[in-house]
């Protein structure tokens, strides 16, 4: 199997056995991070649209391994103010660096970069469409903290309309054996349609449901999302259902010993503070588990890890 | 009664069997409105295969394979035929094709497509009904929701 090379685009570009790869390199270097094993390498971040954790853990990742970053975190500084197009940009930065990764708000630009480069390019996250890298974290958070993927219960709970990270979590563990998933939103932010119907072409287990309390004592993982307002069309859809989910250790009596609760972040207030220093709490070491998640896409597209 | 209310041609093409709700996407794409030659449009004329249907004549030219490409999306039961002289000298039937590359225009106006000069592609999923994948933004797009350049 291998990666080098190869971009990093959608999560549907990859089988179960490639993201087992993927999270077994993860903790291969999460275990020991080479200082060195990306030297002399450079990668281009190129993030059109603000990120916190998604361009600080690829920098970080970067630098861990030995290698370079260079790039922009908004476009403010850059010939994109000129009107530059995305493909000259591309061009230009693809003989600057030997990875690309790009954050941009255009949906499918990251495949568009990829067509343009001939270094692979990383898809961070394009629009409403894909985060290719969030949900090969999720699925490392859920192995690493539940110890196997196959066979888990997993509740996405708040935004299932338009959040994107729950949509390719959900298309992710369909390729795994023995899932069930529920889905807890109210029914303005259920789960889109075609992803039921595709659960069922699948054979896959699903419910949905519109409390935490209805299903709290099945759930292996139960998987925060914030209702995000930037996302609605209308803002009195938004006031309808901002706040409706809030957990706390009150909803948590009927939960199993070793519920995980993840989050992709920012939270706002759907997870109460309470929680942090409970052992449900995995939503710090997921963000924390980017940095290896990324060591490991890079060594392996830069070819240093097969 | 004659099955035809349209008369023939002497040079040119025919389209036949068009769904009636797409005989005038169709007629857009052959831009029968510059053609200076004679030029038949009509519609709900009476089918056997598909109970109602729709059929377009123009003269002095033939189909180039862009074209033939973009009518397949509207009219995949459509059958071809080349006129010369009065006569029949190739009918074919048209075939969707697997990939729809600069032919249909992604509905979704946050695509990199609406946003940049791109070429747009299109896997074809399906043809009954007819729906599309964006090869970029990864939307699909099914029968009136498609859009043709």
């Amino acid at each position: 199997m291998s990666f080098k090379n190869r971009d990093i685009i959608s999560i549907k570009d990859f089988s179960k056995k490639e993201i087992l790869h993927i999270l077994s390199i993860a903790n291969k270097l999460e275990k020991k991070t080479p200082p060195t094993l990306l030297k002399g390498k450079v990668m281009s971040s190129l993030f059109f649209e603000p990120s916190t954790r998604t361009r600080l853990s690829f920098a970080s990742a970067m630098e861990r391994l030995g290698g370079e970053v260079l790039g922009f975190s908004s476009t403010a500084s850059t010939s994109i103010k000129k009107g530059e197009s995305l493909f000259d940009t591309i061009k230009m930065v693809d003989q600057y660096s030997d990875v690309i990764v790009m954050r941009h708000p255009g949906e499918g630009a990251a495949r568009l970069a990829a067509e343009a480069a001939t270094v692979p390019v990383i898809n961070a996250g394009d629009g409403a469409n894909q985060h290719p890298t969030q949900t090969l974290l999720d699925l490392y958070t859920i192995k690493k903290t539940k110890g196997k993927v196959d066979g888990i219960t997993i509740g996405f709970c708040g935004d299932l309309k338009y959040g994107r990270t729950v949509h390719s979590l959900a298309v992710a563990l369909e390729q795994f054996d023995n899932i069930t998933l529920y889905f807890i939103a109210p029914q303005a932010l259920q789960i889109p349609n075609e992803y039921l119907e595709e659960l069922k072409a699948k054979k896959i287990k699903f419910k949905q449901c519109d409390k935490i309390e209805d299903c709290i004592n099945k759930l292996d993982v139960l998987y925060m999302t914030r209702i995000q307002e930037e996302r609605f069309p209308d803002p009195l859809e938004y006031q309808k259902v901002k706040g409706v989910y809030r957990i706390g250790l009150e909803i948590l009596k009927n939960a199993k010993k070793d519920l995980k609760i993840m989050h992709p972040l920012p939270r706002v207030d759907e997870i109460k503070t309470e929680l942090d220093n409970t052992p449900h709490a995995a939503y710090f070491e997921q963000a924390g588990n980017g940095v290896h998640v990324r060591k490991a896409l890079l060594a392996l597209v830069l070819g240093v890890e097969k | 009664m004659k099955e035809l209310k349209i008369s023939a041609i002497r040079e040119g093409t025919v389209v036949d069997h068009i769904p009636t709700k797409n005989v005038f996407k169709v007629a857009e794409i052959l831009d029968v409105k510059s053609n200076k030659n004679v030029v038949s449009v009509a519609t709900n004329l009476p089918s056997k295969k598909m109970g109602h249907k729709g059929i377009i004549k123009v003269g002095g030219r033939t189909l180039t394979k862009d074209e033939l490409n973009k009518i397949a999306l509207l009219a995949p039961d459509a059958t071809v035929s080349d006129i010369k002289n009065f006569n029949v000298k190739n009918k074919f039937n048209i075939n969707i094709p697997q990939k729809a590359e600069n032919i249909i225009i992604c509905n979704n106006p946050k695509c990199i497509t609406n946003m940049e000069d791109v070429i747009t592609k299109f896997e074809i999923i399906d043809t009954n009904p007819l729906t599309v994948k964006c090869n970029y933004c990864e939307r699909s797009m099914v029968d009136d929701e498609i859009k043709i350049k």
